[in-house]
């Protein structure tokens, strides 16, 4: 949790997920709260920018030999 | 008597005769004691119910047959008849194989299903979960296929933060089968790939075969990396399919399948800013409510009441004392006022001012007849002056 910035655009979404349900679950205090709400924010920017601006990459793996044959 | 001829003339003959006449058949009948050599040969024995007779395929046309030939399977063998002298004996020399109909295919796969089922290879428990947000997807399909293109579209609609690693690999006709497991394989070398869909386009039952074959499900069933089957159209069934951790109906339902929808996962983020803003003001307002409740309770206003009694206990103090001050004031005036007044009566010059005098020794009032110093001399005060009296004089 501490290290939001190497969060996996995966990771972030799980993470999002997690905040919004603690948000809901009402167990965190309003100062919890505000910071969660702060980090989702800033995890769906982020979310958002990376699923926009992606760009399919399609690469074609060579078969270096035909191995062993008779295997 | 005939003439006499030796062993070797004889087999020679009949190799010549049996050579010529059975140059080109075609014979039908099952498969047994079917052996794949590791010199790539293959050698069975061809029989019916009445006979039997050996059979070669060597290596280079064996690559040509689209299935795995096993026993108990009919088949039809187009090809020559030789005579191998040293032995004596003679064999069918294969040159071409064909199942001898459909529906020994089908029994071809219903008894590897079967045998593959009994081994565990289709159990559910080694089923491996297919990731929900794939960062690398192995494709095993043909380069030039449409499936292949297919799927491209799809992941570049859908999500494409994932990236497609190709494993350009034969898919049908001879050698597919090989190609189609060591391309599992490859991928299961590399550790950056999360998910592998194997698979191709729709076609014949003899085009899509290759994924009836038990190498291509030995691979799938011991690759590490989850694999999506994705074979031919909704209706096609292959034993990769009973052996994939999860089976597509097509090529593009794989890819749909593997990949999370862009548009969905903007909706999720949407949904999260709109919830937990919500549920933050939900929450906000619930502890605003709070503490209205906490002021306007009974307990808050103790403090308060407490200190308006105290208040008027200050007001009521400070008139009373306002008024004692007052008071004390005015009679200490008044006081002030008599006492000049006695004062001023008593004044002594009023007193001279009538005819008396004062008798002073040493600046001292001298006040009754014992207070005077006969021997000293003394001052009359009168009103108007003050005279010294001398006892010398």
């Amino acid at each position: 949790m501490s290290k939001k910035k190497e969060l996996s655009f995966e990771d972030s979404l799980k993470r999002l997920e997690e905040i919004s349900n603690l948000l809901e679950s009402e167990e965190a205090g309003l100062e919890k709260s505000i910071e969660l709400y702060e980090e989702g924010i800033k995890l769906s920017k982020y979310c958002y920018s990376v699923l926009k601006e992606a760009e399919l990459k399609v690469t074609e793996l060579k078969k270096e030999i035909e191995t062993d044959f008779n295997n | 008597m005939s003439e006499i001829i030796t062993v070797s003339e004889l087999t020679g003959k009949i190799k010549q005769t049996l050579e010529e006449s059975y140059s080109e058949i075609s014979v039908i009948g099952e498969i047994s004691n079917f052996k794949a050599h590791v010199s790539g040969h293959w050698y069975f024995t061809l029989k019916d119910s009445g006979a039997q007779i050996s059979c070669t395929m060597w290596k280079g046309l064996n690559s040509y047959v689209f299935f795995s030939p096993q026993d108990g399977m009919k088949i039809i063998a187009g090809g020559r008849l030789t005579v191998y002298p040293p032995r004596g004996s003679y064999q069918i020399e294969v040159r071409s194989m064909k199942p001898a109909g459909v529906g020994e295919l089908q029994k071809a796969f219903e008894d590897l299903k079967k045998r593959l089922y009994e081994e565990g290879l289709f159990d559910q428990a080694h089923k491996k979960p297919i990731p929900a947000f794939p960062r690398k997807i192995g494709i095993v399909t043909a380069i030039d296929g449409a499936a292949l293109q297919d799927m491209i579209n799809i992941a570049r609609r859908r999500y494409p933060l994932v990236e497609l690693l190709v494993v350009p690999t034969k898919v049908q006709g001879e050698g597919s089968a090989r190609e189609i497991a060591e391309s599992i394989k490859l991928l299961n070398r590399r550790k950056d790939v999360d998910l592998i869909i194997a698979g191709r386009g729709g076609g014949s039952l003899e085009d899509l075969w290759s994924f009836n074959e038990e190498i291509v499900a030995r691979a799938i069933y011991g690759s590490e990396i989850p694999v999506i089957s994705a074979v031919g159209h909704e209706v096609d069934f292959t034993i990769a399919d009973f052996a994939a951790d999860l089976r597509a109906p097509t090529p593009s339902a794989a890819m749909e399948i593997a990949t999370p929808e862009k548009e969905e996962l903007f909706s999720f983020i949407d949904d999260f800013i709109i919830s937990s803003s919500q549920s933050l003001k939900q929450r906000k307002d619930n502890y605003y409510n709070k503490i209205q409740n906490f002021i306007k309770s009974y307990g808050f206003k103790i403090p308060s009441g407490m200190i308006k009694n105290r208040i008027q206990m200050l007001d009521g103090l400070y008139s009373k004392m306002d008024v004692n001050i007052l008071n004390k004031l005015h009679i200490e005036n008044n006081r002030l006022a008599l006492t000049q007044k006695l004062i001023e009566s008593y004044n002594v010059k009023n007193v001279l001012k009538r005819g008396f005098t004062l008798i002073k020794q040493n600046e001292k009032i001298i006040q009754r007849s014992n207070g005077i110093n006969p021997a000293q001399e003394f001052d009359i005060e009168f009103f108007d002056n003050t005279i010294k009296v001398n006892k010398n004089e």
